[in-house]
């Protein structure tokens, strides 16, 4: 470890590092605008200057740019030499001479690391007296807010978007002076992770639209630590919450999962929780009738009845687990597709018996080959595909390293790895937005992926059987793909549960067990269709079809639905029938969808922003996301209605229960796969120095006006007996437990910047470890339980079209797509053919086609492809308003 | 103590002193009066007492007040609240604006820390109620049809973001906007 001094004080650093980053990490507080932990440095602001010095004897020293230097031992630098902070202070004046000061009405400010830099330099007065440059912004979409005076043109912009998110409409214009970060016309931002330009731009010309709808300060949010709830992979989010209602979704630093950035439908899908269609009052019928009243009722129809529950792959841990216990286990059923069900228990199998590991999301990055099979991650699993992204510059980086390049050194490093990339093999159904970072791909329908897959395991171990009838270019693909991934020493195979097929995985998890055995790093990733789908599953529990089942036949009578609508899981005429034949439909759920407009009674579930809950991701990370503000109304978390409920009917051991902590310790003991749950985060008991940690800053406003208007006199402040959290501004001050950090900051880093000051190192996982608890890990000295049943080729069949789901990241989910900007990004109703399908049916873009899907009728305008393999038809999954039907399955038209 | 040596002691040596004392308070008769008919007669108050906060208008009659926050952040008791909100030609302004006058202590923070001199607070504590919540004034309250005591200021003429009837390069100090699409220096 080399050591360097800094203002003559030794300290011992990590070496390969630049100083910037070490001085950050040992807590300097050095300012910086180019420089980012994700993006290496470019040296373009001219910012972070320190003074070097030759030796010890050297008293006059040189400037030199922090961020480009590497560390070296025996380095001799000065942070507050007098001169470089002078050379600091001007560099802020500069950029600020034609800024056009507009704190005031700024999104940013509360948390502008353009404010926070020209405070710590201690620029304050306008010495320039000449006129200030000025632009005219675009409307770019309804994520982002666009304001480009406020711009310092430090390039981190572009260089997110372009170099590290593959987007390709915003980019610099201009020149000199005038350079402008923009699109070539206004429109919405392509790319999927374009939120992330709110917290990446230091300044306030990418701001957060949705937020500037009712804009409340970063020190005015109630803020928790929470989990997205939007897909499988369970990214960290910090949801603030002002005057009842949650305002802001931002990025919640987590070394393992998401890293520093989240992806579009995770920032601004949380618009749901503040829907007019939210349910806040209990009904019976439609009548609207308070806590006891509901309580009384439904714990008399749960008494009187023969029970089913049925639970929800979006709802926790807890919730679930509470049900399953309410009705017993033999009545508790997934409230999933069975198609969906069985694929759930398959990824299960696969990431447990296996040998081999599921990566985290970071690991991904820094895999060295990756083979997707049937997924269309940008559309499945954001983050997973932008971890992808980043992959395939494992390989190129190899030939920086040998260049004696620093990883960091982004300008370099890019130069020399100009396009190369590392081998990337995709194959999916449909197009998908990596393949411009692709080594080759294969379109084709779920059956064939299947084959290529077990081929490449058969090539990699012969062991697994080979595939019959392969033609000769899918074999060649094969044997390319096998040689990538066996000379990697990183490499992972992505595959999941969105194309519906069980043969895709299993051919997914040969290849993998395969590799593993040569390579003791090779990693599986399956993706699942929402939040908790491997917690529900890992819970154990029947099929939907069987709850149908067990009602039509008469077994029994009354059912509780626990946030789910079964129309989007089962076919409406079965979903109909069966309640219809229920005596009692009970419904626990936050928004109003078709189940709930059938029911008896509804009683209101908190949203994840008022509930207290575990998830577990596809990792097997079981995460917790904690209540931000207390639910208004009878609103309150499903699990706590159920153990009201259970006091009512006398269900001894659910009494028990009293809150939170009970129920999780429960799921630990009786779950043999969700053992050790309770240990994601700190008990409700935990203190730091006698005190809770707050979930509001200590600059939080108004609060003894904000409710003065109903009465002067200020309610008492909520207690929570679920967390170690408080919902006040008083507490610990200092860095929490990872797991339960509301927020960043720190004393002069008012931006998102400040979590530099939470990690062990920049960059690098947070201080006591990133949070989340591995549930999975694989059986490492078992033999690959290989599969063998291999798929026929699939073959079109006449009048008939092989219907394949295709996912759209704004519009697939059903949460998110209740609000109001995801739902203007969503895609309108379609069925996509072939082109060769299309002229033979004499179908033309934009032209109605009618089919039918096992007795579901469908008329749907035709998008015409070349990619889609002919004789399947794409339907887009989980639209608003489009029918469902169990896919994979035959659409029959009639000519 | 001897009780005859102090009579004697008031009688003879501080006869005078009483007299004096009693001449004084006499003299003040004619003096100006401190003690005014208060509440039939006004207190008169400079400037810049902090009594009664109002929020303002520019010149141009606009609201003042941009909904930043400040205020309410600055407020040692929190007794600010607000929502700002926005006009279809984006300029800012608070959708409520709520001040607990039970609360406050009249410190000035708010008018210190307001960006815009929207916010001031006036020579003016006559705001006595039986009823404490008739305290709690809501933005009806508060606004008033003049710029105060800090005539001339317009926030927006200053700002760069653009407003109805100020386009972008309108403010003072700017430059009309770029042309992106020129490369002439
Ligand atoms: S970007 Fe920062 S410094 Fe500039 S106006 Fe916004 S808050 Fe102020
Ligand atoms: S828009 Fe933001 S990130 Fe881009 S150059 Fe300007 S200040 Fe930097
Ligand atoms: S990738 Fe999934 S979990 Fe992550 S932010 Fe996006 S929707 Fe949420
Ligand atoms: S500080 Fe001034 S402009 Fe800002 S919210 Fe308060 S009164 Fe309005
Ligand atoms: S951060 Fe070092 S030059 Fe920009």
């Amino acid at each position: 470890m080399p050591t360097i001094y800094i203002d003559n004080k030794p300290y011992e650093v990590k070496s390969g590092k630049n100083l910037l980053e070490t001085c950050l990490s040992l807590g300097f507080d050095l300012p910086y605008f180019c420089w980012h932990p994700a993006l290496g440095s470019v040296g373009a602001c001219r910012q972070c200057a320190v003074k070097v010095y030759k030796d010890e004897d050297d008293k006059k020293g040189r400037l030199i740019m922090s961020c480009m230097e590497p560390v070296n031992d025996k380095q001799r630098i000065s942070v507050a030499d007098p001169e470089a902070s002078e050379f600091r202070a001007n560099v802020i004046e500069w950029l600020m001479t034609n800024h056009p000061h507009d704190c005031a009405v700024c999104d940013e400010g509360g948390s502008c690391h353009l404010q926070d830099m020209t405070v710590m330099t201690g620029h304050a007065y306008r010495r320039f007296r000449y006129d200030k440059r000025t632009y005219r912004n675009q409307d770019l979409g309804p994520f982002l807010n666009h304001e480009m005076n406020r711009c310092i043109q430090c390039y981190r912009c572009v260089r997110y978007y372009r170099d590290y998110a593959g987007g390709h409409d915003l980019e610099a214009f201009a020149s000199k002076n005038n350079v402008y970060f923009g699109r070539a016309e206004d429109g919405p931002l392509e790319s999927e992770f374009s939120g992330n330009l709110a917290e990446i731009c230091p300044t306030g010309v990418f701001t957060d639209k949705t937020l500037k709808q009712h804009y409340t300060r970063k020190w005015d949010l109630t803020m928790a630590p929470s989990v997205c709830q939007h897909c499988s992979l369970g990214c960290n989010t910090i949801a603030g919450e002002r005057y009842g209602e949650l305002r802001l979704i931002s990025n919640r630093y987590n070394g393992e999962v998401n890293g520093y950035f989240l992806c579009d439908r995770g920032r601004f899908g949380y618009e749901f929780t503040n829907s007019e269609d939210r349910i806040r009052q209990p009904f019976i019928g439609r009548k609207p009738v308070d806590r006891t009243a509901i309580l009384h009722e439904v714990a008399q129809a749960v008494k009187d009845g023969k029970v089913i529950g049925v639970g929800s792959p979006r709802a926790s841990l807890q919730s679930n687990f509470a049900l399953k216990k309410l009705v017993g286990e033999d009545h508790f059923y997934h409230g999933v597709s069975d198609n969906e069900h069985d694929l759930a228990e398959l990824v299960i199998k696969v990431l447990k018996e296996g040998p081999a590991r599921t990566p985290s999301l970071h690991e991904v990055e820094k895999a060295d080959a990756v083979f997707i099979l049937g997924e269309d991650l940008i559309n499945t699993a954001p983050m997973l595909g932008l971890a992808v992204r980043q992959s395939v510059k494992q390989q190129p980086m190899k030939q920086v390293t040998n260049a004696h390049i620093p990883a960091w050194h982004d300008a370099a490093a890019r130069e020399l790895m100009q396009d190369s990339k590392g081998p990337l093999f995709i194959a999916t159904v449909n197009t998908t937005k990596l393949d411009d970072i692709a080594t080759q791909t294969y379109r084709a329908a779920p059956d064939e992926v299947a084959r290529l897959g077990f081929a490449v395991a058969n090539l990699l171990d012969p062991t697994v059987p080979p595939v019959k009838n392969l033609p000769k270019e899918i074999q060649q693909l094969a044997g390319e793909i096998a040689k990538a991934l066996s000379e990697a020493e990183r490499p992972v195979i992505i595959s999941g549960a969105s194309c519906e097929s069980q043969s895709v995985i299993k051919a997914a998890a040969n290849i993998a067990w395969a590799l593993q055995k040569k390579t003791a790093q090779a990693g599986i990733v399956l993706t699942l269709p929402e939040c908790n789908s491997l917690g529900l599953a890992m819970m154990g529990g029947h099929r939907l079809n069987s709850a149908f089942d067990c009602v039509l036949n008469g077994h029994c009578d009354t059912v509780i639905i626990m946030e789910n609508d079964l129309y989007r899981h089962g076919k409406a005429s079965v979903v109909n029938e069966f309640l219809m034949k229920c005596k009692k439909v009970i419904v626990f759920d936050h928004i109003v969808h078709a189940t709930i407009e059938k029911a008896h009674m509804v009683m209101p579930a908190g949203t994840f922003a008022e509930s207290d809950g575990t998830l577990v991701n596809n990792e097997g990370r079981a995460q917790r996301f904690f209540q931000v503000f207390e639910a208004t109304d009878a609103v309150q978390e499903s699990w706590r209605w159920i153990l009201q409920l259970a006091a009512l009917t006398g269900n001894q051991k659910i009494t028990a229960w009293k809150n939170f902590e009970d129920l999780t310790e429960a799921i630990a003991k009786e779950e043999k796969l969700l053992a050790g749950v309770e240990r994601v985060t700190p008990s409700a008991a935990y203190r730091v120095a006698g005190q809770k940690i707050p979930r509001e800053p200590h600059r939080y406003s108004g609060r003894t006006a904000m409710l003065a208007n109903i009465s002067v006199s200020e309610p008492k402040p909520p207690v929570d007996p679920d967390s170690p959290l408080s919902y006040t501004m008083e507490g610990f001050r200092g860095l929490p437990p990872s797991s339960v950090i509301p927020f960043f900051w720190s004393p002069g880093w008012n931006s998102v910047q400040s979590v530099n000051k939470y990690q062990d190192e920049v960059g690098a996982s947070l201080r006591g470890g990133d949070p989340g608890l591995r549930l999975i890990e694989p059986h490492l000295n078992g033999r690959a339980p290989y599969f063998t049943q291999i798929p026929e080729i699939f073959t079109p069949m006449k009048d008939h079209l092989w219907t394949v789901p295709l996912h759209h990241i704004f519009g697939s989910e059903e949460l998110s797509v209740r609000g109001d900007a995801i739902a203007k990004r969503a895609p309108g109703h379609y069925v996509m053919i072939n082109v060769d399908d299309a002229v033979q049916l004499k179908l033309a873009e934009g032209q109605n086609f009618e089919f039918e899907i096992e007795g579901q009728p469908y008329r749907l305008p035709v998008t015409i492809s070349t990619s889609i393999p002919r004789g399947v038809a794409g339907l887009p999954y989980g639209l608003p308003g489009l029918p469902f039907v169990d896919l994979p399955a035959w659409a029959i038209f009639k000519k | 103590m001897d009780n005859r040596l102090l009579t004697m002691d008031i009688t003879e040596t501080n006869m005078f002193s009483i007299i004096q004392s009693m001449w004084l308070t006499f003299l003040h008769m004619f003096h100006k009066r401190e003690t005014i008919q208060y509440p039939e007669e006004k207190v008169k108050l400079t400037t810049r007492w902090r009594g009664r906060i109002v929020l303002t208008r520019d010149p141009d009659m606009g609201e003042r007040c941009v909904g930043c926050y400040l205020c309410a952040a600055a407020c040692p008791v929190d007794c600010i609240s607000l929502q700002a909100t926005e006009d279809e030609h984006g300029r800012r302004y608070p959708e409520f604006f709520r001040i607990n006058f039970s609360r406050c202590i009249f410190c000035g923070y708010c008018e210190e820390a307001c960006p815009t001199y929207a916010i001031q607070l006036i020579p003016d504590f006559e705001m006595g109620e039986y009823n404490r919540q008739n305290l709690v004034y809501e933005k009806k309250d508060l606004l008033i049809d003049g710029q105060g005591k800090y005539p001339g200021y317009n926030y927006y003429k200053v700002a760069g973001l653009a407003i109805g009837g100020k386009d972008k390069g309108e403010a003072e100090h700017e430059s009309p906007p770029v042309d992106v699409k020129s490369l002439l220096p």
